[in-house]
C-alpha cells in the first residue's frame, strides 16, 4: 500500500467529485440550525469553513472557528448512526389476500434512489461506533439484515480531530483523535499552507486516493499532523478511568447514586438516540384504514422508556433510577460481556445533548468514589467514611 | 461472567441452526402458517394448531418459542406447547390478556398467521435421564412446560420419580385436564394441582404451589427441576427447591421479557449480559438468582 499523501486545500472537492462519480451519495458536515450536522455534500464550499464549537453539559452553540478549517469543530452533532442505523427502517410489507396475507420483504436498495453513502468528516469516534454496531448488528448469531445492506457499500473519509470539544474523551477510551482503525481514508487538515495529510485504510480506500492528484507527504507533514494529535489530546475536554468499569457498575447495582441521577434524569432518551453505538428498537406497524395492508417498521427505542420493558402486569424498570442504571451498566459494563468491546467510544454527545446536563464520566467517578469508600468501611480501614450516615449503603433503589 | 451458556449444544441450538437456514438472510421476516385447528382450554385461553404454508414443518425443542403474529395487529413471543418428539401441527397455547394475544386467541381455523423461529433455549429435559424431575408450573406457565412433560411421557422409562405441581388461579382455569389425567394415570407422573380459589365442591388443593415443594416426592440430591410461572412464583419455587438441596444449576426457569425481536437485536429482553431471547428464556437458577435478586434489573 502507497504511503500517506498530501492533497492540496481545492483537492478536497476531487475527492468529493470521485466519490459522486462512483456512484456514492456524498454526506459531509454541513451548518443546519446553528448545529453541524451530516448533510449531502457536492460542493466542498459548502463544508463549514472557519465554524467551531462549543460544547458542555446540555449545552452546546457554534462559535468561530480557525479561519482556514473546514474541520474546525468536533463531531457532528449527530452521528453516522442516523445514516446507516436510520430511526425509521421498513422491514416489509404485508398484502392482505383472499386465503390469507403475503408478505413483501422490503430493503433499503429497493429504493431507485438509493446509492451507497460515503461519509466525509467521520471522527475518530464516529468510525470506532461504527465498528461497534458492525460487532453487535452483523457479527452475532442473527444478523440485522437492513443495517447489512446499509453499511455493505459504505465509504467511509474519516478526519483526524484537531478541535475536541468540552465533552469530548475519544483520547481517554483510545478511539481518537486520530481515527483508529476502520476508515477507507483518514484526512488531517494541515495549516500553512492549507492542505490535507491522506491515508488509506483499505484497498478501496487505497485506489481512490491513486485515482487522486496528490503528492508524497514529507517528515515535515507527518511531523505536523503528530503535533496536531498531541495536541488535540491535550486539548480534550474529559477524562473516564475504563479498566475497572465493569466490576465497578456490576458491583454497584445498589448504589445510592443511581437514586440521586434519577433525581436530575428527565427520561427524555435524548442520550440514546445521540448515542452512535445505542442499537434498541422497536417494531411498529402501520396500517391502511381497510386493514388490507400493513407495513413493519423497526424504529429506535431506548430503555429510557416504560413502555421499553413492559410486559403484561406493568414494566420491569418502573423507576428511572433502575433505566439510568440499565442504561449505563450496559453501555460501560455489560457491552464488554456481551460484545467483547465497551459501548462507549468517548464522543461526548449524551452529555452534551442532556437537558439536565448529567455527565456520565462524572457520574462513573462518583460512582467509584462510594464503592471505595463503602469497601473502606466494610473492610474497617482507619479513615474510612464512618459508619453511621454518610456512608453509602446497598439499596439506593429501595 | 462469561461462562458458557447452556443453550450453546444440544437440541435447542441444533432446531435453531435449523431455524437459521430457513429464514434466509432476514430473521425479521415471518413465514405464513394457517390455523387448522382451535381448542379452547378456558375461558380465556386457546390453543392454537398451525400449519405452514410451504410445507416444511417447523421443528422444535421443549421449552422453545416464536414470535406470532396477528396481521395488522402486532408480534408477540409465544412458547411452543406441542410434542417435540412428533410430528403434528405446531401448537401453541395463548392466553388472551391484550390486543395482540386478543387477536391470537380470536382467530378461526384458516386464518394465517405469521411464525418466526423456533428461539431460544430449551428446557433441555433429557439431562434429568436417570434422576428425579420435578415440574412445577403456574397458570400460562404450564403452556411452556407441556412439551417437557410429553418428552418425559414419551421416555418415561429414563427417569426416576416424576412430578408436576400445578398452581392454577380457580379449578376453571385448570389447562390440559386431559393431559393431566392421562399423564398421571399411563405415565405414572404425580400430579398435584392446587387453586387460589376453589369453589364450596371443589375438593382438591388450595393454597399456593410453593407450598407442595416442601412435601413432593423427589429426591433432591438427584434431581432435575424445571419452573415456569410468574416471576415472583419462579422465586419463591427455586428458593424452596434450592433450600431442600436441589442445587441451583438444576433448577432451571423460563424467564419472560419483553421482546420485539426474538432474535438479541432489538435489545428489549436484557437481563444484565443476558439476552433473554438468546441466552434464555430458559435458564438455570445458579445464573439467574443472583440478577432476580436485584430490584428492577
Ligand atoms: C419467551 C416467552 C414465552 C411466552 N409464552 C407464552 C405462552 O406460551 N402463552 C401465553 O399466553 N403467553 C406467553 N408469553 C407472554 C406473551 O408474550 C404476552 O402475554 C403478550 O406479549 C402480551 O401481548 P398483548 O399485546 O396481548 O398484551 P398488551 O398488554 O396489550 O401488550 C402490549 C405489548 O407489550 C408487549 N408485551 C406485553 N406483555 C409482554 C410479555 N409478557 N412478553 C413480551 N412482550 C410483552 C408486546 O409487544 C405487546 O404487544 C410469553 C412471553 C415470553 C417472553
Ligand atoms: S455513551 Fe455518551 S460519550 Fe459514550 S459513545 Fe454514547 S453518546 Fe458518546
Ligand atoms: S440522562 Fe439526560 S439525556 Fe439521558 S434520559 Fe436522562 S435527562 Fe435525558
Amino acid at each position: 500500500m502507497a504511503g500517506p499523501a498530501i492533497l492540496p486545500s481545492r483537492g478536497l472537492q476531487a475527492l468529493v467529485d470521485a466519490l459522486l462519480a462512483r456512484g456514492y451519495r456524498v454526506l459531509g458536515p454541513q451548518v443546519r440550525d446553528g448545529a453541524v450536522v451530516l448533510a449531502d455534500l457536492t460542493d466542498i464550499d459548502a463544508l463549514p469553513l472557519g465554524v467551531g464549537d462549543e460544547q458542555a453539559p446540555g449545552h452546546y452553540r457554534l462559535r468561530e472557528g480557525g479561519a482556514e478549517r473546514a474541520f474546525g469543530f468536533a463531531a457532528t452533532a449527530q452521528s453516522p448512526k442516523s445514516v446507516l442505523f436510520p430511526p425509521d427502517e421498513l422491514l416489509w410489507r404485508g398484502r392482505r389476500t383472499d386465503d390469507g396475507f403475503s408478505v413483501e420483504p422490503a430493503s433499503p436498495a429497493d429504493d431507485p434512489d438509493h446509492r451507497p453513502v460515503a461519509i466525509l468528516g467521520a471522527r475518530g469516534c464516529d468510525v470506532a461506533a461504527i465498528a461497534v454496531q458492525d460487532r453487535v448488528l452483523l457479527g452475532r448469531e442473527h444478523v440485522d439484515a437492513h443495517y447489512a445492506a446499509r453499511r455493505a457499500g459504505a465509504f467511509l473519509v474519516a478526519v483526524t480531530c484537531s478541535d475536541p470539544a468540552g465533552t469530548c474523551f475519544c483520547a481517554s477510551v483510545g478511539t481518537g483523535p486520530r481515527p483508529r482503525a476502520g476508515s477507507d481514508l483518514v484526512l488531517t487538515e494541515l495549516a500553512d499552507p492549507h492542505r490535507y495529510l491522506v491515508e488509506a485504510g483499505t484497498p478501496a480506500g487505497q485506489a481512490l486516493l491513486g485515482a487522486l492528484d496528490t503528492t508524497p507527504a514529507t517528515p515535515d507533514d507527518l511531523a505536523a499532523a503528530d503535533e496536531l494529535v498531541a495536541d488535540a489530546t491535550a486539548r480534550m475536554g474529559r477524562t473516564m478511568r475504563t479498566d475497572d468499569l465493569p466490576e465497578l457498575l456490576n458491583a454497584s447495582a445498589e448504589s445510592p447514586r443511581w437514586a440521586a441521577i434519577a433525581e436530575r434524569c428527565l427520561a427524555c432518551t435524548n442520550c440514546t438516540a445521540v448515542c452512535p453505538t445505542c442499537f434498541c428498537t422497536g417494531v411498529q406497524d402501520v396500517g391502511d384504514l381497510t386493514g388490507a395492508l400493513d407495513e413493519r417498521h423497526r424504529v429506535w427505542d431506548s430503555c429510557f422508556s416504560q413502555p421499553y420493558s413492559y410486559i403484561h402486569g406493568g414494566a420491569v424498570r418502573t423507576w428511572t433510577a433502575s433505566r439510568y442504571r440499565q442504561w449505563l451498566t450496559h453501555k460501560l459494563a455489560t457491552w464488554t460481556e456481551q460484545f467483547g468491546t465497551s459501548g462507549c467510544v468517548g464522543c461526548g454527545r449524551c452529555i452534551t445533548w442532556c437537558p439536565a446536563g448529567i455527565d456520565l464520566t462524572a457520574e462513573v467517578a462518583t460512582i467509584r468514589e462510594l464503592a471505595e469508600a463503602h469497601d473502606a468501611v466494610a473492610a474497617g480501614a482507619p479513615g474510612g467514611a464512618p459508619t453511621d450516615g454518610g456512608a453509602p449503603t446497598p439499596g439506593g433503589l429501595r | 461472567m462469561t461462562a458458557p451458556l447452556l443453550d450453546r449444544t444440544g437440541t435447542a441450538a441444533a432446531a435453531r441452526d435449523h431455524a437459521h437456514r430457513d429464514a434466509a438472510s432476514d430473521p425479521m421476516l415471518p413465514r405464513p402458517f394457517r390455523v387448522i385447528s382451535r381448542h379452547l382450554d378456558t375461558r380465556d385461553t386457546v390453543t392454537l394448531g398451525l400449519e405452514p404454508l410451504d410445507g416444511v414443518p417447523l421443528a422444535f425443542a421443549a421449552g422453545q418459542f416464536t414470535m406470532l403474529l396477528a396481521f395488522g395487529v402486532g408480534e408477540v413471543p409465544i412458547s411452543i406447547s406441542g410434542d417435540p418428539t412428533g410430528p403434528g401441527p405446531l401448537l401453541h397455547t395463548i392466553r388472551d390478556v391484550g390486543s395482540v394475544t386478543h387477536a391470537l386467541v380470536g382467530a378461526v381455523p384458516g386464518t394465517v398467521m405469521g411464525v418466526r423461529g423456533p428461539y431460544g433455549t430449551g428446557w433441555e429435559v433429557r439431562s434429568g435421564r436417570g434422576g428425579d424431575v420435578v415440574v412445577v408450573a403456574g397458570g400460562i406457565g404450564l403452556a411452556p412446560l407441556r412439551p417437557a412433560l410429553l418428552e418425559l411421557a414419551h421416555e418415561r422409562a429414563a427417569y426416576g420419580r416424576v412430578v408436576l405441581l400445578y398452581g392454577a388461579r380457580s379449578p376453571e382455569d385448570v389447562l390440559f385436564a386431559e393431559d393431566l389425567a392421562r399423564w398421571a394415570a399411563r405415565h405414572r407422573i404425580t400430579v398435584e394441582v392446587t387453586v387460589d380459589y376453589g369453589p364450596p365442591d371443589w375438593t382438591g388443593r388450595v393454597g399456593l404451589v410453593t407450598d407442595l415443594v416442601p412435601r413432593a416426592g423427589f429426591d433432591p440430591g438427584h434431581a432435575l427441576a424445571l419452573v415456569c410461572g410468574p416471576e415472583v412464583m419462579m422465586r419463591a419455587v427455586a428458593t424452596a427447591l434450592v433450600a431442600r438441596g436441589v442445587a441451583p444449576e438444576r433448577v432451571r426457569l423460563s424467564m419472560e421479557r419483553n421482546m420485539q425481536c426474538g432474535v438479541g437485536l432489538c435489545g428489549h429482553c436484557q437481563l444484565r449480559e443476558l439476552f433473554l431471547c438468546l441466552d434464555g428464556p430458559v435458564l438455570g437458577y445458579d445464573r439467574l438468582g443472583p440478577l432476580m435478586d436485584i430490584r428492577e434489573l
